[in-house]
């Protein structure tokens, strides 16, 4: 794979760190005016998703990572994986494990297109649209009048994730959520 | 906002003027594009040609410093100088950099470091408001915010201490890099809390072209003072060195180093060699990135907020 020096660092770029694939965040210039330069990159482990913190001196290279993002629509699970295709035509199937899927596990549905994060071909994360639309599967009846206090109740959706939604809502409805805090948006 | 932003600055610039001309220190323009750059192997220069006049040097540089002009100037006899003009700097850009900027620089022939600092804390009360400056060394500094002494320590301490705070791969940072690395990632977040200070006494492989001194410890120090505001480097002054073979020595050990860095060389300006050696008279010298002035003066987090048009707006 390629090298980037220190003056090609930029928010995105996928490179390796102690054999794991990272992603950059944000890089910092750090210069006295006489003196030393240094870069500051933040990073995410996208193994791991924790972020991280390294200074480079400047001048110094990382190997770039084999790290693709590629959209592909959900089809099934078998209990160990969970079967994801290409969008591109080719058809290409592809099996994600648990680990890989992590919390997009709460919004995964048939038929609807998640970001797959590729690292040597292989995925190592799932990312849900940011939003999603599913059904209530169980919630308490909402009370009449209950409507202009804009109180809320739990509701339970087939992925087994819980929401809060107001009071109004039944069972059967279908819900907008924004995957990314998780949150009710509107009815469907 | 716009129209906000460019009153200020252009307050600051009037007042600073003001400043020195109640002082008697004379305004002066120096070439910002110049035959002779930088040699500081941490410096680049931006590179340009020159077309036509064939008798004229064909490689231009955009000047990192107005220092050496200056320079010539008061070994001419042209006594107290100040400039407010712009520096250029290639491959800095950050929220504290930006690869062209308001330089403002003064030198003080006769005046000791001391007296210098007390006019450099003068013009900031003048620009950004009176206020009290907490004067440390750089090795107290060392020994209260990193927890070590910046002349004692190991080179494995040091590059130990580097790791612990920056996951840098140390093995290859000389003491100098380390100790930058720790000011940058340790000290200035620090300094942060603590409005106005005056960092002395740095070590003297890192005096530049400031003269050396021993501290009251037997530290080989330099004559070179730095001024913090909330944490940003704002001023950077020295007593100056006037020898001429010392200068001459300098350029060419900038350059032993940039080769062994793989970077170009510079063509070193012989005719500031010459002029120290016909006398530069002893003297102070400082340097302040105005931009950053402005920064503070509107309490903005960033030198893009304020530069009229910086490079991320060009």
């Amino acid at each position: 794979m390629a090298n980037y020096a220190t003056n090609e660092f930029k928010g995105g770029l996928k490179f390796m760190l102690d054999a794991d694939p990272c992603s950059m965040i944000d890089i910092e210039h750090i210069k006295p005016g006489k003196g030393q330069a240094f870069t500051r990159v933040k990073y995410r482990n996208l193994n791991s998703g924790r972020v991280g913190e390294k200074t480079f001196k400047s001048g110094e290279s990382v190997e770039a990572a084999d790290v693709m993002d590629t959209d592909m629509e959900y089809l099934y699970t078998d209990g160990e994986f969970w079967h994801f295709m290409k969008t591109d035509g080719s058809f290409e199937q592809i099996g994600a494990d648990a680990k890989a899927l992590g919390d997009t596990s709460k919004w995964l549905k048939e038929q609807e297109v998640y970001l797959v994060t590729l690292y040597n071909g292989a995925p190592i994360s799932v990312t849900a649209p940011n939003f999603i639309v599913l059904p209530v599967t169980e919630t308490d009846p909402g009370l009449k009048g209950d409507t202009a206090q804009g109180g809320s109740k739990p509701a339970t959706l087939p992925t087994g994730a819980v929401v809060r939604v107001p009071l109004f809502v039944n069972e059967g409805d279908l819900l907008k959520i924004d995957t990314r805090t998780g949150e009710y948006v509107s009815r469907a | 906002m716009l129209l906000a932003k460019l009153t200020k600055r252009a307050e600051l610039l009037t007042a600073t003027r003001h400043f020195f001309n109640s002082r008697g220190v004379l305004e002066v323009n120096t070439p910002v594009l110049a035959p002779a750059g930088s040699t500081d192997p941490l410096l680049d220069s931006f590179i340009t040609q020159l077309e036509g006049g064939s008798a004229l040097p064909q490689q231009l540089y955009l000047q990192t410093s107005p220092e050496f002009y200056m320079k010539r100037l008061l070994a001419e006899g042209s006594g107290s100088i100040y400039q407010l003009g712009p520096c250029f700097r290639n491959g800095e850009l950050s929220q504290r950099h930006n690869p062209e900027f308001l330089m403002l620089e003064w030198y003080r022939p006769g005046w000791s470091l001391a007296e210098l600092e007390a006019e450099c804390c003068a013009l900031v009360d003048a620009l950004l408001g009176a206020a009290s400056y907490q004067r440390m060394t750089y090795r107290q500094a060392f020994i209260d915010y990193v927890g070590l002494n910046p002349f004692t320590a190991s080179l494995a301490e040091l590059r130990q201490t580097c790791v612990a705070v920056s996951a840098i791969a140390a093995e290859q940072l000389d003491r100098d890099a380390c100790l930058d690395l720790l000011v940058s990632h340790v000290l200035e977040p620090a300094l942060k809390a603590l409005n106005r200070v005056i960092l002395y006494e740095f070590p003297a492989s890192q005096a530049a072209l400031a003269q050396v001194h021993q501290d009251a410890y037997g530290n080989k120090v330099a004559s070179r003072f730095e001024l913090y505001v909330k944490g940003l480097e704002l001023a950077n002054a020295y007593q100056e060195l006037t020898s001429a073979s010392e200068q001459a020595a300098r350029f060419a050990a900038d350059n032993a180093q940039r080769l062994a860095l793989g970077k170009p060389q510079v063509i070193a300006d012989v005719k500031l060699v010459a002029a120290l050696e016909k006398g530069l008279p002893d003297c102070s010298g400082i340097a302040l990135g105005f931009d950053r002035m402005v920064m503070l003066a509107c309490d903005a987090a960033s030198l893009d907020e304020v530069q009229t048009f910086s490079a991320y707006r060009w």
